[in-house]
């Protein structure tokens, strides 16, 4: 292998870097904090804050997969729903690629329960009766002898059509539809869709008006997808107004037409209007201008961008026949959360410390090096977590606490590699600058590799998991990439810098590279002529325990056997032969080394 | 101490002092197949202890309470439930977790309501909690399929670095060898299993390898050119390798312990059950076991597996031949056939016997 082309290390440079990215990360938050609603804190999940947690399940109700789309919908349903009905802060995602995970800050009421696990159901119905959103004060007002209704007999065994009002609106749905007070909130939380066969009132969404509608002739299912967009004119020119296009599916197709064909003809609303409901909420009502023969319809209107495409995702979600199924419902007490991670910051800070005793015994000054990277990566990923969680809405949840102080160990492993890479080379008898260097080309390679199997851990992980593994594998890979900058950007140019003072270089019996502690017994060559002794030489107790290495390139080969022959009588013969009595010519290199 | 540890840690660089880890490796098979046979029989009598989330059930917890008097949850579930067989733990210094098994909404309410009487507590203090049986299993088989599909990337991974499917196989068995141990001790105790232990016996997943990957790599830089001499077989080459990184195995192990022991150490004594508890007790004895199996075990099994390569094989025949032979032609015993493999260091001497032998001598 050849070695890499030497590059020259800018240690300063790369600390620079490391300070300024440093420096921007918190300017950003802190620029959050004044002009955005980011916090200095991160954001902490339920599990810390307390609240209720929903897990549910999609269960497709037909045929077909729950798919990421399909997933993505539904959240959206749900959010709009939990919105409405005025919780703040709602934490709602999918995990593991097909569940969605609802976190309700403090206790929600049954009620808000209810609209999180109701499933969406979406479906066309044809409008009978339309009015104003107040109730109706006199309920002789009877809109339902309208002109335009076929002459039917409300006693009638069957309805000619789903729009015949003679037939759907009784008496009790009338009654019901003047009570129904559209203006008020709780009535346009939407809820459990009413009977498919009968006519049901219902408010929309805006709270701007109430319905009487018929029954169900197309259910959601048969959408094929609905988009947003501008509408064109029939020369392809664009209006420049926001449209719904809508497409059904091979099923939907001919229902549509018949109900088009037969609304276009009945000519003045409310009658020509058909309503899209979803959730016992009225959407859209567009009328009908004319016969839609192909499934492709679209609807125009005043709207906005969002406004055609929140409607547009919720028709999508009415062709999702899924429904939900609760798989936990968990409420967690703030109390019980904060003693947990109060205890287990106790317990990592403690732990923390143990790490940086031992680390200083072990290492000595070096340990102060440890125990500074720690730091910078404990900044790091403090930062990053308190910006994630402003921009991504990311939350520190107690597993993922669990993966911060785990990752310690991972993290100071890597100085642990790189030092006793550093002091191996030591070893070899190589000066410190050449040992960090090489250490650093070796070390660096092992830490990548090692790193990388621990972010694939966490990323497959973090794809595949649900719950709390989902937070503990995202500290995992966050710390790891820490550990990775850190290594990178901090701990190896501040061991260069290191190397090239006097403490260190000189091998100080305190910096925790000393060549004596290492047992470098070589003499090396220190340029302008000069041999740096091997220290056993000059150290007489150090001789004993390595009584034969007397080879030192720069003395002469009388100067040689006379050192051995010192050697021979001042101590005993060899203690331990076999690594001294190998019968390999010295090669001059150490074994196994880069070539 | 220190002193005598970094010593001890150049004497196993240099190779002066050696354990002989690879070559004693059928005592730590048998070691290892008797500790994963214990597990196994630890697993099938007592089993794991499943938690709420795989049993499914209800789970009151009551916070911030003066007495933790078990009695008294107990008799105010069964007041409400009398078929009831409640469990309750103290949870931390003031907290009690009483766990049953499926209640009705209106009895989730009356039992609600009989412990805020009970305990004289406010309705906050008081937290409920249904969990359906699917949805521990739905973590298990997460859990199962991460797990599988962690092991195919990772191999592939592995034999990409190291350029042999051999390491990444004896990572693959080693890692088997942790998980199930790690099992084996959480059934040991008894502790519940909940979704917390399944992320702490993930977790040992990506440290059992990254912990091997670290000795792999020092004995692939060792083996690099083992073909090339004839001086040291692949297996002493191996332990070579072993011993020079067994100063970083224990650093490492120490560090990473020391925080997952004071989180244990907590989460047992102070907390009680609860997440911290059990993903610090798997990643305690996950760790542990981990880095005793790249050590004793990952290494051995590879070298078993690369001692099957034809190439390798005639090398080891080719070097002991060797060496049998030039004590054979000296008649001298006198350490041609060295116990274990030693790093060369530059401008050291070799001694006498490295020199060319002078005939008639």
């Amino acid at each position: 292998m050849a070695p890499p082309p030497r590059r020259r290390e800018r240690p300063v440079r790369t600390l620079v870097t490391l300070a300024v990215l440093i420096v921007a990360l918190f300017a950003s938050i802190f620029a959050g904090t004044r002009w955005g609603d980011a916090s200095l804190t991160p954001n902490l999940a339920l599990d810390l804050e307390g609240g209720t947690q929903i897990i549910l399940q999609p269960v497709p109700e037909a045929k077909g997969d729950v798919t990421a789309e399909t997933i993505n919908q539904a959240i959206a349903v749900i959010r709009q729903r939990v919105d409405a009905s005025g919780v703040a802060e709602a934490e709602i995602t999918s995990q593991g690629g097909d569940k969605i995970v609802v976190g309700l800050p403090g206790r929600p009421s049954e009620e808000t329960l209810d609209l999180v696990r109701t499933s969406a159901q979406m479906e066309f119905r044809p409008v009978l009766v339309m009015g104003a959103a107040a109730p109706t004060a006199d309920p002789t007002a009877d809109p339902a002898t309208d002109d335009a209704a076929p002459s039917d007999q409300p006693t009638k065994a069957a309805p000619d059509s789903p729009s015949d009002v003679a037939y759907y609106v009784t008496p009790a749905v009338q009654k019901e539809f003047e009570a129904l007070d559209c203006t008020l909130p709780e009535n346009r939380t939407g809820g459990v869709p009413g009977d498919p066969e009968k006519a049901v009132v219902a408010c929309d969404v805006e709270g701007t008006a109430k319905f009487i509608l018929g029954p169900v002739e197309i259910p959601g299912a048969d959408i094929k997808s609905a988009t947003s967009g501008t509408g064109a004119t029939s020369t392809g020119a664009s209006t420049g107004q926001w449209v719904v296009n809508l497409e059904f599916t091979g099923a939907g197709t001919p229902k549509f037409t018949e109900v088009t064909t037969r609304l276009a003809g009945q000519g003045t609303a409310p009658l020509n209007q058909f309503a899209v409901v979803l959730d016992a909420l009225v959407i859209s009502a567009p009328s009908v201008n004319e016969v839609i023969p192909n499934g492709q319809a679209q609807i125009s209107g005043s709207f906005t961008r969002e406004t055609a495409a929140t409607l547009a995702n919720q028709l999508n979600f009415g062709s999702l026949p899924i429904s939900f199924e609760e798989q936990s419902v968990q409420q967690i007490s703030a109390t019980l959360g904060s003693e947990q991670l109060q205890k287990g910051l106790l317990a990592g800070v403690f732990g923390l410390l143990l790490v940086v005793v031992y680390s200083l015994f072990q290492y000595r000054t070096l340990g102060l090096v440890t125990v500074a990277s720690l730091l910078v990566a404990a900044v790091i990923t403090y930062g990053v977590i308190a910006l994630l969680s402003w921009v991504q809405g990311y939350r520190l949840s107690l597993p993922g606490v669990a993966g911060i102080i785990v990752a310690i160990g991972i993290t100071a492993d890597s100085f642990i590699v790189y030092f006793e890479r550093i002091r191996d080379e030591l070893r070899d008898g190589r000066s410190l600058g050449a040992a960090i260097e090489k250490g650093w080309e070796r070390a660096r390679r092992t830490i990548l590799a090692s790193d990388a199997v621990n972010f694939t851990a966490a990323i497959v992980l973090y794809l595949l998991a649900v719950g709390g593994v989902r937070g503990f594998a995202f500290t995992l890979g966050l710390t790891t990439i820490v550990d990775l900058v850190v290594v990178f950007m901090f701990t190896h140019p501040l061991m260069v810098l290191l190397g090239r003072t006097r403490f260190f270089a000189d091998g100080h019996p305190a910096s925790g590279l000393d060549p004596r502690r290492l047992g470098v017994d070589v003499a090396r060559y220190a340029g302008r002529g000069r041999v740096k002794q091997g220290v056993e030489q000059r150290t007489g107790s150090a001789s004993a325990r390595e009584p034969v290495a007397v080879g030192a390139p720069g003395l002469t080969i009388a100067e040689r056997r006379a050192a051995a022959r010192a050697a021979g009588t001042a101590s005993a013969p060899p203690q331990d032969p076999p690594t001294t009595t190998d019968d390999e010519p010295t090669t001059g290199r150490p074994e196994g080394s880069d070539r | 101490m220190a002193t005598g540890f970094a010593q001890w840690g150049n004497d196993l660089y240099t190779g002066r002092r050696s354990y002989d880890i690879v070559g004693r490796r059928r005592t730590w098979y048998l070691i290892s197949a008797v500790l994963v046979a214990i597990s196994g029989i630890l697993l099938i009598v007592p089993g794991l202890n499943p938690g709420i989330e795989f049993r499914g059930g209800s789970e009151f917890v009551v916070s911030g309470i003066d007495t933790t008097d078990q009695q008294l949850a107990t008799d105010t579930v069964l007041a409400v439930a009398p078929e009831e067989v409640p469990r309750v733990t103290t949870v931390g210094g003031s907290s009690l977790r009483i766990q049953t098994a499926e209640l009705t909404s209106d009895e989730v309410t009356e039992v609600t309501n009989g412990l805020i009487a009970a305990f004289d507590v406010d309705g906050d203090q008081v937290t409920s909690t249904f969990i359906g049986p699917t949805w521990g299993q739905d973590v298990s088989e997460k859990a199962v399929t991460g797990l599988v599909v962690f092991l195919l990337f990772v191999s592939v991974v592995m034999t990409v670095y190291f350029r042999n499917w051999r390491m990444a196989a004896a990572a693959m068995l080693a890692l088997f060898h942790d998980l199930i141990l790690t099992v084996g001790v959480y059934a040991a105790i008894g502790w519940e299993v909940t979704p917390a232990t399944v992320i702490g016996f993930l977790t040992i997943l990506g440290y059992s390898i990254y912990d091997t990957v670290v000795v792999f790599d020092k004995v692939r830089e060792n083996t690099a050119d083992v073909l090339d001499q004839t001086r040291f077989t692949y297996a002493e080459r191996a332990n070579l390798a072993v011993n020079q990184t067994l100063v970083r195995s224990i650093n490492t192990s120490v560090v990473a312990l020391l925080p997952v022991a004071s989180i244990l150490i907590v989460g047992a004594f102070i907390l009680g059950a609860g997440t911290l508890r059990d993903i610090a007790l798997a990643l305690f004895v996950g760790m542990f076991v981990g880095t005793f199996s790249s050590v004793f075990l990952a290494t051995p099994l590879e070298v078993t597996l690369r001692e099957r390569e034809p190439r390798i094989r005639e090398h080891t025949a080719k070097v002991l031949a060797a060496r049998a032979g030039v004590t054979g032609a000296d008649g001298e015993t006198v350490a041609v056939a060295p116990r274990a493999a030693a790093a060369l260091r530059p401008g050291s001497h070799l001694g006498t016997a490295a020199q060319p032998k002078r005939k008639g001598r």
